[in-house]
């Protein structure tokens, strides 16, 4: 597991699952569609990947593609940080 | 037996007026004169549909003489709300009190706090601009992301995404609005020895879109099992006048003219209303897209907004928690 990853998983377990474990959350698990993520939500999810990562998120990154389960948002936050050369070591 | 998917339209949303007048009308006098022990109704008018009709079917079920509207106009509302209330009300020949409630909202620091949420974002806003909140729309992202849309005082518009903490600080903001109102219609209620109505229509009711302890509170609800396009036919029926009934939807919250749909639904009532039917009803996506002219995959993902939706709402529906059942107070299951 990559630390992007890792820092994503507990960004989910914290903020979106209120430290509930009884849900699984894969790493391809939908965040739509298990309903742990509303619009709110989603805007959270960004203010934390800006800050942790320091990437910046446009509006039209704002897809399920990129955001939609800890997988995908792995992939995003490597994507853009290799594109503004901030990769974290 | 009919077959309800292949008949599905609007029709299926067509009620007999007259019967269901009279079926609110008798749920309303039971309600206030029986169980809420009061002795008429309160309404606030706000000139919108609902009210309208909220208040017109206080009138047929009680009567003139205990309908109660109350206008309550500030610094944001558009003047159409005032006048069209007033047109209402003399239509309808009720008594009237009007409370501009600019003051406790200015009080309360309502602008201020709504005004710096917008800076946070927008950092040229200052007062003389106009502002609303928005919604991404249905054939954007998968995502609905929230939005501001500032006008700044030469009439030149921009639209920008909300960070969570902005969204969340507008939305408190903005909430005492409704949450005066109804402060406001208890005010009255107390004084006459009434009861609140509340206005939301089954669209908001089932979908929260109503302020907890704000305009989702009241003693009684007359019209939360009826679709909007129903309260649309209960008020022409009522004799609510033309240009109630022609007007937009609109929230009356922000500076900027905001219709419910780019604030909430992301779709017209009469859609939303036959997307909503057609859930509850476990018609297929495909049977009821043919009859909006949507496509299949749009009206899945209202589908899927309507629960995200209704997630939501279940805390604006919760009543306080309790440890244990206390005197009628039982604890929810």
């Amino acid at each position: 597991m990559t630390s992007i990853e890792t820092d994503v998983r507990q960004y989910v377990l914290d903020k979106l699952l209120f430290g509930r474990t009884e849900v699984e959350i894969a790493g391809d698990t939908s965040f739509l569609e298990s309903g742990i993520i509303d619009s709110t939500g989603v805007l959270e999810l960004v203010a934390f990947l800006e800050e942790k990562f320091q990437v910046k998120v446009e509006d039209e990154d704002l897809i399920p593609a990129n955001l939609d389960s800890v997988n995908a948002v792995t992939r995003f936050v490597e994507r853009k940080s290799a594109m503004s050369g901030n990769s974290r070591r | 037996m009919k077959n309800e998917q292949s008949e599905f339209s609007a029709n299926q949303l067509k009620i007999d007026l007259a019967k269901e007048a009279e079926r609110i009308g008798g749920f309303l006098r039971e309600g206030v004169f029986k169980q809420l022990r009061r002795k008429g109704i309160v309404v606030g008018l706000s000139g919108g549909i609902d009210s309208s009709c909220v208040a017109a079917l206080a009138v047929h079920a009680l009567g003139p003489e205990r309908v109660i509207g109350i206008f309550m106009p500030e610094s944001d509302s558009s003047d159409d709300s005032l006048r069209l209330g007033q047109l209402l009300a003399k239509k309808l020949g009720i008594r009237t009190f009007k409370e501009d409630i600019s003051g406790i909202l200015k009080g309360a620091d309502c602008y201020r706090r709504r005004d710096e949420a917008i800076k946070a974002v927008v950092p040229e806003y200052h007062a003389g601009y106009k502002s609303k909140l928005g919604l991404s729309s249905l054939d954007s992202s998968e995502f609905r992301i929230s939005y501001v849309v500032v006008e700044d005082p030469a009439g030149k518009q921009a639209k920008v995404r909300l960070t969570a903490d902005a969204f969340l600080a507008l939305v408190a903001a903005t909430n005492f609005k409704q949450r005066t109102r109804k402060m406001m219609e208890y005010y009255y209620a107390d004084r006459f020895l009434y009861a609140v109505a509340g206005t939301p229509n089954r669209l908001e009711y089932d979908q929260g879109f109503f302020v907890k302890n704000g305009d989702g509170s009241a003693d009684i609800k007359p019209i939360a099992h009826l679709y909007k396009s129903q309260v649309y036919a209960m008020a022409g029926f009522l004799g609510v006048p033309d240009e109630i009934l022609k007007r937009p939807p609109t929230t009356d919250t922000y500076s900027l003219a905001q219709s419910q749909e780019e604030f909430y639904f992301s779709l017209p009532y009469d859609k939303m209303d036959l997307c909503l039917y057609g859930k509850d009803h476990q018609l297929p996506a495909a049977t009821v897209a043919v009859a909006m002219g949507l496509t299949e995959a749009q009206v899945e993902r209202v589908y899927r907004d309507i629960d995200a939706k209704r997630a939501v709402a279940r805390y604006l529906h919760m009543e306080p928690l309790l440890v244990e059942a206390i005197g009628e107070g039982r604890p929810r299951s």
